[in-house]
């Protein structure tokens, strides 16, 4: 379980997330929902060891992760995949591949079930990565992720600019991922792709929480996002 | 033809073409390609740092050096054969590389380049300072006594070409087989998204720190050898000069290619060459060459090649 206690975190002296809490469960998927500058992006990145808390711990199966570098956190089995993507351009679509299953000291059963999941990135294994479609680099990102072979995956708009058909596959892998075990925490602009695959859904304002609940609430009567995303 | 192939083919073939030219280059060409060999090691050693990991340093003179200085004064101090001085010139490049990296990776980009420029500015200050040992701008001959290995005299063309080959390949086939290996991809990992490769789990540090004492190391080597060879050691190989040159030689190659290096020495070197027999003036129709290349050939030689003809050039 990941968990998030009472973080505070910001960019030098601009505080951004105040008290921020969050557990994300073992085959869970928690969607993050707020507007612009809410916090969003900066909770994963917090998470991730990229900006150093204030105050607050993050914790990963009841193990504190605030204090070690960026590097090793991810060593301990969190896949980041940021918004935008940002492949290895130049290597090939394998070498991306290669780096991510050297990093996470995957064998090729891993490599397999990626391509399995993605079978699009099987026929561009030669491809050089930033000469593939946007939806392809989505697959590509999210496949190196899964290389790691990761307990927490954090994916920050991962349908981002995407034409729908890819989105769906995108999608579709997210639930495979979550019926694993892996628990996800997702930030998504798209109220309805979040409402399509999470289980509980965080509303933040202002780098604090306003309320967690349950999907299927939001699912049943819409009203509430309304109510607290102000739209 | 697979890529394995044809890198197999265009890598072995120049090595073989190097081996060849030397029974058919008349004495000047083979002289001058002797250099060229042992100056395009000291760019190999500057494209693993530059072209591969995207470090831009602004002080390598200081490691080819400390390589020099290291062969040269185990030589005339101690009076170290070939194999003793080369070792101490070794030592000395891997000793300087370690410190210079443990120190100026703890800054990034122009911070970076001010902080190993001034790095081998202190390096070349320090041999001036040291004169009575250096003997600074006047620089050491090496003892022709000692440059030989039992017959073998490195003074002699022939064993000197040979011996420059000897170093070019295996920096060479070392920077080949480097890149072509999972450790070779995570530094190009870092050059194209450090932060990235660091949120897969990549100490993105020691890879840097490893990518500068490789490079140090060869250069350091080179300076060595050249030092060896070449029967000279001086304070001009340490000036700003040295550490210019080696990003001006991997530009025009083609910086992130193997065979790139080795094509920028051998243009710069035969364009001023060429162009000072014709007039006084040739730093100007290399200067002019040099824009025409940046504007029509941005990537390098290699680089355009890469670009045009063959994607998986490594």
């Amino acid at each position: 379980m990941l968990e998030l206690n009472k973080i505070n975190a910001g960019y030098g002296r601009a505080q951004i997330l105040r008290d921020l809490s969050l557990t994300v469960s073992p085959g869970e998927i928690l969607c993050l929902l707020g507007r612009n500058g809410a916090g969003k992006t900066t909770t994963m990145q917090a998470i991730m060891g990229l900006l150093p808390l204030m105050s607050g711990a993050v914790r990963l199966e009841g193990e504190e992760i605030s204090k070690p570098a960026a590097h090793k956190i991810a060593g301990r089995g969190i896949g980041y995949i940021p918004q935008g993507r940002r492949l290895f351009g130049e290597l090939t679509v394998a070498q991306n591949l290669e780096i991510g299953l050297r990093a996470g000291r995957s064998g090729p059963e891993v490599l397999e079930d990626a391509l399995e999941l993605f079978p699009r990135l099987r026929e561009r294994l030669t491809q050089r990565a930033q000469t593939l479609s946007g939806g392809e680099q989505q697959m590509l990102a999210t496949a190196r992720a899964l290389c790691l072979r990761p307990r927490i995956l954090l994916l920050d708009e991962p349908t981002e600019g995407l034409q729908p058909s890819m989105i769906a596959a995108i999608r579709d892998v997210i639930t495979v991922m979550r019926d694993r075990g892996v628990g996800i925490l997702l930030v998504e602009q798209r109220v309805d792709a979040v409402l399509s695959v999470a289980d509980r859904v965080a509303f933040i304002e202002n780098g604090r929480n306003l309320e967690t609940l349950e999907a299927e609430a939001l699912r049943r009567d819409p009203g509430l996002i309304a109510k607290h995303l102000g739209v | 033809m697979s890529d394995s192939t044809k890198t197999v083919i265009l890598h072995g073939g120049l090595l073989a073409l190097l081996f060849l030219l030397q029974f058919l280059l008349p004495a000047y060409h083979h002289g001058n390609l002797a250099r060229i060999m042992v100056l395009a090691t000291f760019a190999m050693g500057y494209n693993v740092m530059f072209g591969y990991t995207g470090l831009l340093s602004l002080g390598h003179a200081l490691f080819f050096a400390a390589g020099m200085y290291g062969m040269g004064l185990a030589m005339q101090y101690a009076g170290a054969g070939p194999v003793l001085a080369m070792s101490a010139g070794l030592v000395a490049s891997i000793v300087v590389a370690l410190v210079v990296g443990l120190l100026a990776l703890r800054t990034a980009g122009v911070g970076f380049m001010i902080v190993t420029l001034m790095f081998a500015q202190a390096g070349y200050l320090i041999i001036l300072y040291y004169g009575a040992w250096t003997r600074g701008d006047e620089g050491l001959v090496m003892p022709q006594a000692l440059r030989m290995l039992g017959a073998i005299d490195f003074s002699q063309p022939g064993p000197r070409y040979f011996a420059a080959l000897g170093l070019f390949a295996t920096g060479f086939l070392l920077t080949l087989w480097m890149m072509r290996s999972p450790f070779g991809k995570v530094l190009i990992a870092i050059r194209e998204n450090e932060e990235r490769a660091r949120m897969l789990g990549y100490d993105v540090f020691r890879y840097k720190l490893a990518a500068v004492v490789i490079s140090g190391t060869l250069c350091g080597l080179a300076g060595a050898a050249y030092g060896l060879l070449f029967g000279y050691v001086g304070a001009t190989f340490a000036s700003v000069q040295y550490s210019i040159f080696p990003l001006l030689w991997v530009l025009l190659g083609g910086a992130g290619t193997v065979i790139g290096p080795l094509i920028g020495t051998l243009f710069m070197f035969y364009l001023i060459d060429l162009s000072s027999a014709v007039t006084s003036a040739y730093m100007l129709v290399a200067g002019v060459v040099l824009v025409l290349l940046t504007l029509f050939a941005p990537q390098g030689l290699a680089g355009e090649l890469r670009a045009r003809v063959w994607r998986g050039l490594p």
